[in-house]
């Protein structure tokens, strides 16, 4: 039971694991001297460029600043609806 | 020549002051010859973890400021010839030190002794800056918190940003039982994250508790788990191997633990 219960990851992770989360996620704004904030203010200012050319879903975007041993890297997800003068089709409007 | 290494944390309540207590008693015990110094100026407390409080006529204000030599600050310690303090200043203005002249003071004590170990305060402001200025190496104290290893963070950036790289982790007040179920980070995690070689791991231990009530390190309690891994972190200080143990072991797990502190029993 156990072992399928973990198969399934139906087990809430514990406490470890969401401390060294947590704390990789800090590190990751403490180490770039980048807060909430002005990672905020770069993500409005990034989709304000971008709607010029494409129609996306502000709402569904992610800014994100990931971190490995080496190098940090900004990742944004920003869902694209359409291009700007075209409808869903491609043909222009 | 001696060497001159500073004990910090950036956050407070870590450990640093039973830390340097129990290196420096650590070493002096094995006959080296080493003097302690409380920057910590406003928040004394390495006299009393020593059981010094009673013997401190001048502080680290006087002496920087010319008040009285020396020699006459320096508390010989109780229990070895070979081992003094350097108090803090408890109602004296903090302002009174500037890095410049901790640094001519290392220069001074590190003629005289094998091991100068400065007691650095919690925070990154003027204390921090006169605790490194003088130092060589230093030792980043923390805890298997978040708040404790942010804080660690920081100051290992800050410690390279001052020319003293490549500073070395003690873990303090690890508990192996929380550990083992998950509710602790442990020390692999630790190093994982803050990317420094280790120096030394301290189990969470109510002998430090008594021992501080007495004013007695815990390094002289033969039978204390924490003291024997301070003894082991004052032997590594000296350049000796001492193994750490690997805590992830599936056989025994207690006995484990035991030997990583190297207790037998």
């Amino acid at each position: 039971m156990d072992f399928l219960e973990r198969l399934f990851g139906r087990r809430k992770p514990t406490s470890k694991i969401i401390a060294k989360e947590r704390l990789r996620l800090v590190l990751v704004h403490d180490r770039a001297s980048i807060s909430p904030q002005v990672l905020d203010s770069l993500k409005e200012d990034m989709l304000d460029v971008i709607s010029n050319y494409m129609e996306i879903d502000r709402r569904g975007t992610e800014v994100t600043l990931n971190s490995d041993k080496e190098s940090v890297a900004l990742i944004a997800n920003i869902p694209v609806i359409g291009v700007v003068g075209r409808n869903k089709r491609g043909v222009r409007i | 020549m001696g060497e001159v290494i500073v004990v910090t944390s950036g956050k407070g309540g870590v450990g640093k002051t039973t830390t340097t207590a129990n290196i420096s008693t650590g070493l002096a015990s094995m006959g080296k010859k080493v003097v302690m110094i409380d920057t910590d100026i406003g928040l004394r407390n390495l006299d009393v973890v020593m059981g010094l409080e009673n013997r401190i006529v001048y502080d680290l204000v006087d002496v920087a400021r010319g008040d009285c030599r020396l020699r006459q600050a320096l508390i010989k310690d109780k229990r070895f010839e070979n081992l003094c303090l350097l108090p803090a200043a408890q109602t004296k203005d903090k302002t009174a030190v500037q890095p410049e002249q901790m640094r001519e003071l290392c220069e001074k004590l590190k003629k005289e002794f094998e091991y100068v170990i400065i007691d650095c305060p919690a925070g990154i402001e003027m204390g921090f800056k006169n605790a490194t200025a003088g130092a060589e190496r230093a030792l980043v104290v923390t805890t298997p918190e978040i708040s404790a290893v942010r804080d660690a963070d920081r100051i290992i950036g800050l410690l390279e940003a001052a020319e003293l790289p490549n500073p070395l982790l003690i873990v303090n007040r690890i508990r192996p039982t929380m550990v083992k179920k998950g509710d602790m980070m442990d020390i692999d995690d630790m190093i994982d994250i803050l990317a420094i070689d280790l120096l030394g791991v301290v189990p969470e231990d109510e002998s430090i508790v008594v021992s501080t009530n007495k004013g007695e390190p815990a390094v002289l309690d033969m039978k204390s788990m924490a003291g024997q891994a301070y003894r082991n972190i004052s032997r590594r200080i000296t350049g000796e191997d001492v193994p750490l143990i690997s805590m992830e072991s599936e056989d025994g797990f207690l006995s484990k633990i035991k030997k990583f502190f190297g207790i037998q029993r």
